[in-house]
């Protein structure tokens, strides 16, 4: 079984792949404690730039807003699509479910550019004025069908014997929802929710299209201030994002080793 | 009864969104297209499309596109051959996505540092001896960002594809007396190939569609279609051109879609 064990020319290469993704990450990380301002010359540790991200009462604004933005459009995306779910669940015949099934991948197969500039034309033609509204809502249109593809595999993973037996045993409808389906597609909706956050966290292009003047988010502010060059205060930020992240990774981790038991979790 | 009244009851919220997020907005953008920058009802943009501009534009996003796709594609099915290899491989593998959870801009920006005049990338060519170069706001970074960019997004589904191959099928083609490269190319790739196929959907849409880093990185040398539309919309505000080639960007999109095959989608 020679090639079951890695030579290290395939370690090697490994190595450099991984090295390169990290390397711009470590690298904004590095360059955040850097007193001298720029990102080549290193010329003593500071924590200035975090000091100057904690005053910038603008930013943090801008944080709380987009941390907002994320955990209601997560949630009512959640509802939504669990919703949406059952119903494409629910419809027995095969057409009806594809096309439905068709029609929630549009958002996702979409490039960005195009819904951020599709969204602009409806809140224009709408007379829904650009700002947190638009932002909120145009970020629950593009997380309600990844809740549907995270919910939707639970619910034909559920043995519809288990919907009969408890018709069987006089539950009520309401009560086979609640205490037969729901906690059944329990991990899908965690699963769901929490990708819906992070998309959300994440979007840039569909934000930039329907966001005012008034109104920002974290990654449309980052964007504006790159344009401008290298300021410090973005590695720290970017630091703290970083940490930001590897916590909810963990947190992902997290959900998806607990759903393994219920059965296959959630297949990325 | 009470079955399809509680059902359409669900059914409700998400069938409205379907309506106004779904429908509504593919066919504002159509609508759109048929309107002129004076607001008059006109083919004008249709025909502005199939001028030497504009198809020269499209062209050479594709080409960026395709060149993107295939340097991804050459890192990423070794990549995730190794990580298969790997003792903990699941690891690993979360390990590789972490990046791809980076915000995108900070990971662009981390680049301007990087392949800045005076960045880390300059430095490393005077050591070498070749000295200083442009290397910021040239195709060579565009791409170079955006093959970093996509890379965990390709390795993904090529992962699950390999990760799904029965062993067996390779140890039998060994046992038959097939050197490794005949097994690879006549048993793991054609047995992968839907994982390389989805890899390249997730690839090569967003590709033709990456604004933010033809301006950040590129200095807008790159014009791909989306920077098109976006200056479009957001600059000179002629939303009738800018929704003609997002009409086109749709239609292509089906089109590679079809071409590639399989609708299913990892994410």
């Amino acid at each position: 079984m020679g090639n079951r064990k890695t030579s290290p020319l395939s370690t090697l290469f490994l190595v450099l792949i991984f090295t390169i993704l990290y390397l711009p990450i470590f690298f904004l990380v590095f360059y955040s404690f850097n007193s001298g301002g720029t990102m080549y010359d290193f010329e003593g540790f500071t924590l200035d730039w975090y000091k100057e991200l904690f005053a910038d009462t603008r930013l943090l604004i801008i944080v709380l807003n987009t941390l907002l933005i994320a955990l209601l459009s997560a949630l009512i995306s959640t509802v939504i699509g669990v919703m949406g779910a059952i119903a494409i669940y629910s419809f027995k015949n095969r057409k009806t479910k594809n096309t439905l099934l068709s029609l929630n991948n549009v958002l996702i197969v979409s490039p960005d550019v195009i819904i951020g500039a599709s969204f602009l034309i409806l809140f224009t033609m709408a007379g829904i004025k650009l700002g947190m509204f638009s932002v909120l809502l145009s970020h629950i249109a593009f997380c309600v069908p990844i809740v549907v593809l995270m919910v939707l595999p639970k619910l034909l993973e559920m043995s519809p014997t288990l919907i009969d037996a408890a018709h069987d045993l006089g539950a009520s409808r309401w009560d086979v929802m609640r205490k037969v389906v729901l906690p059944y597609i329990t991990p899908g909706i965690f699963a769901g929710f929490f990708m819906a956050l992070t998309y959300s966290l994440d979007d840039f292009a569909v934000t930039f299209f329907v966001t005012g003047n008034g109104f920002t988010t974290l990654s449309v502010e980052i964007y504006s201030l790159a344009r401008r060059g290298i300021a410090l205060n973005i590695n720290a930020l970017s630091t703290l994002l970083f940490l930001f992240t590897i916590v909810l990774v963990i947190v992902y981790y997290f959900i998806t080793v607990r759903n393994k038991p219920t059965g296959m979790g959630v297949r990325r | 009864m009470e079955n399809r009244v509680t059902k359409n009851l669900y059914f409700i919220p998400y069938a409205l969104w379907i309506a106004l997020f779904v429908i509504a907005p593919i066919l504002l953008v159509l609508y759109y297209s048929f309107f002129n920058i004076e607001g008059a009802l006109s083919l004008e943009n249709y025909q502005k499309f199939f001028t030497p501009v504009y198809l020269k534009m499209t062209l050479s996003s594709f080409w960026y596109a395709f060149l993107i796709t295939a340097i991804t594609l050459l890192i990423a099915y070794p990549t995730a051959l190794l990580l298969t290899k790997t003792r903990h491989k699941y690891l690993w593998l979360l390990l590789l996505i972490v990046p791809s959870w980076i915000n995108l801009l900070l990971k662009a920006y981390a680049f301007l540092g990087i392949f800045g005049t005076y960045g880390m990338a300059n430095s490393f060519l005077e050591v070498i001896g070749i000295g200083s170069q442009q290397i910021l706001f040239t195709d060579f970074s565009f791409v170079f960002v955006s093959v970093y960019i996509f890379i965990p997004f390709m390795i993904l589904p090529i992962f699950n594809a390999l990760n799904e191959l029965n062993p067996t099928l390779t140890d039998a083609a060994n046992d038959l007396g097939a050197s490794r490269l005949t097994t690879f190319w006549r048993v793991t790739l054609p047995l992968t190939l839907d994982g390389v196929k989805v890899g390249c959907q997730i690839v090569f849409i967003p590709a033709l569609s990456l604004f933010m880093l033809t301006r950040l990185i590129a200095g807008n040398r790159v014009i791909t279609l989306g920077t098109a539309i976006e200056q479009h919309f957001l600059v000179t505000q002629d939303w009738g051109m800018g929704s003609t080639i997002a009409v086109f960007l749709i239609i292509i999109m089906f089109l590679f879609m079809k071409l590639t095959g399989s609708r299913k989608r990892g994410i």
